[in-house]
């Protein structure tokens, strides 16, 4: 690779100050203290990413009576614009959207505090999300890199979501830069690490994921204002990792847990996914969708939203195949036909059969 | 004690980039889809082009906070050798470096000695021999502030 020809030029030169090319000649070089004790405080002392770094024991100089205007940060903080995303996107969860309007009024004063100097270390939003499956962790975190950049408090907003594989390496010397690299890819947004505690395994002295650990430690307290590291998990397996890595629990300042979802919840939810996949259900549809849900329950292996999610497939292929059969058949299709999902789609599902669930939630559209 | 303050590549007729200022130099590059590096060196010689890779060069980061976190390692790591980033330029056609500074120096530099050969016919060649190389590398810039003479 070839490189932009280095220079060596003499001191005098190098000045800067006091070298005027025409009017007359440079200063003599100047070898007492010069530039070179001024560049040694400004090579690693600078402050990234800090505006306000220069502002001095602010608290004495501010009178306690300064007035702010909230009404600029406030309209351009779109506190409320997140917030009603979040009601919209999002059924039930009140302790997750209590949590990110806690965050959102805190990022707000903070604004407010700085705006008239009064500075603070950025507030620690590294989070752990605990719930049974399918109680919407894993789409909650890949929202809230959006929902943090929205507030002004990630600088990309990006989610870079991770597993064991990603961050610990398979032989001595892998595991650290295979974290780093991630933990660099995730700056500026959201780190997610779902399923953390497959990370460290307690019953194997020599794995690597203990490495992982100290370096996401290490991150996680020196570089809390350049990424948020979200974790993921089932609450009892996430517990005993916490317990096995004493650090880790309290550099985690949001333990938030997600609540299995009642019928009415997952309802809603229902309707969020077919009007994002542009479907509707007849009246008597949704009746019997109710109806399945409620024998879905009580079957052992519901995982909430994700058995919702599995059932709607399978109720689109029962569809797919009545509509293609009528159409073999030679009857006209219309839009209406395309888009409606008709109850007796739900009503030969297998739960109604009693006994057999529908299919293994983990293999959707295994049955037929 | 005197000494000669290095300057190559592109800020070079700059005063030392502040931690501010190389993070802005660095979201810039990341803003044109260059990939950041860094390198270290103790062998001043402005030919010496064979610096010491750190880590390897980031093409997939979004922040400039992961470069400034890999130049403050570098820096833990070396707080008396000559560091610099490189900002290079992937794209088809240019496929070169972009931009290239210095984002550490030794806190003391000692200079070049300048060398003659008297050749055939009285010619006299040139060459510098940069006084830091008399060490062995690893030797050359004390680890407290410029302790040797």
């Amino acid at each position: 690779m070839r490189e932009p020809a280095p220079e060596v030029r003499p001191a005098m030169m190098t000045k800067g100050k006091g070298w005027s090319g025409r009017e007359g000649p440079p200063e003599p070089p100047n070898m007492g203290p010069g530039p070179r004790e001024d560049h040694s405080e400004r090579f690693g002392h600078g402050q990234v990413g800090e505006p306000f770094a220069d502002v001095e024991d602010p608290l004495n100089d501010i009178p306690d009576d300064a007035e702010v205007d909230p009404t600029v940060i406030l309209g351009d903080a779109k506190v409320e614009g997140v917030l009603a995303d979040l009601d919209r996107e999002l059924v039930a969860l009140q302790a997750v959207k209590s949590r990110i309007g806690e965050i959102a009024s805190l990022l707000v004063i903070d604004r407010l505090r700085r705006a008239i100097g009064l500075e603070a270390d950025p507030p620690t939003l590294h989070m752990c999300f605990t719930g049974n499956p399918g109680t919407g962790k894993t789409t909650v975190a890949k929202k809230m890199g959006q929902i943090l950049f929205r507030l002004g408090y990630v600088r990309k907003g990006h989610l870079v979501s991770v597993g064991r594989d990603d961050l610990v390496g398979q032989y001595v010397g892998h595991t650290a830069p295979k974290t780093r690299e991630v933990i660099k890819r995730a700056m500026g947004g959201v780190l997610f690490i779902d399923e953390a505690y497959h990370i460290y395994r307690l019953d194997n002295e020599r794995d690597y994921g203990q490495e992982t650990v100290e370096i996401l430690l290490e991150v996680m307290e020196n570089q809390r204002a350049d990424l948020v590291v979200i974790m993921a998990g089932y609450k009892e397996q996430m517990n005993r990792f916490f317990s096995e890595v004493p650090g880790i629990s309290s550099r985690i300042a949001h333990h938030i847990d997600f609540p299995d979802y009642d019928s009415d919840e997952l309802m809603g939810i229902t309707d969020l996914m077919l009007a994002d996949q542009r479907y509707r259900f007849t009246e008597d549809a949704r009746a019997a969708f109710e109806e399945y849900l409620q024998v879905r329950m009580a079957q052992p292996r519901f995982a909430n939203g994700r058995s919702v999610r599995n059932a709607l497939d399978r109720v689109r292929m029962r569809q797919a195949i009545r509509l293609y059969e009528a159409a073999r058949e030679g009857q006209p299709l219309t839009k209406g036909d395309l888009v409606t999902l008709a109850a007796d789609d739900i009503r030969r599902s297998r739960v109604f059969e009693g006994g057999a669930y529908d299919g293994l939630d983990a293999a959707p559209g295994t049955e037929q | 004690m005197s000494g000669l303050r290095i300057t190559q590549g592109t800020f070079s007729f700059l005063p030392e980039l502040t931690d501010g200022e190389i993070t802005a130099q660095v979201q810039y590059g990341i803003d044109q889809g260059w990939a950041v590096s860094i390198e270290y060196t103790d062998d001043p010689h402005p030919r010496n082009v064979y610096w010491d890779m750190w880590g390897m060069p980031m093409f997939d980061i979004s922040d400039p906070a992961a470069a400034i976190y890999e130049v403050k390692r570098c820096r833990e790591a070396f707080p008396n050798r000559y560091i610099r980033l490189n900002l290079y330029n992937p794209k088809l056609t240019k496929m070169t470096t972009a931009a290239q500074f210095f984002v550490q120096r030794p806190s003391h530099e000692p200079g070049f000695r300048l060398e003659r050969q008297e050749v055939q016919d009285r010619v006299i060649r040139y060459t510098l021999h940069p006084y830091a190389t008399q060490h062995p590398s690893g030797e050359r810039y004390a680890p407290d502030d410029g302790a040797r003479d």
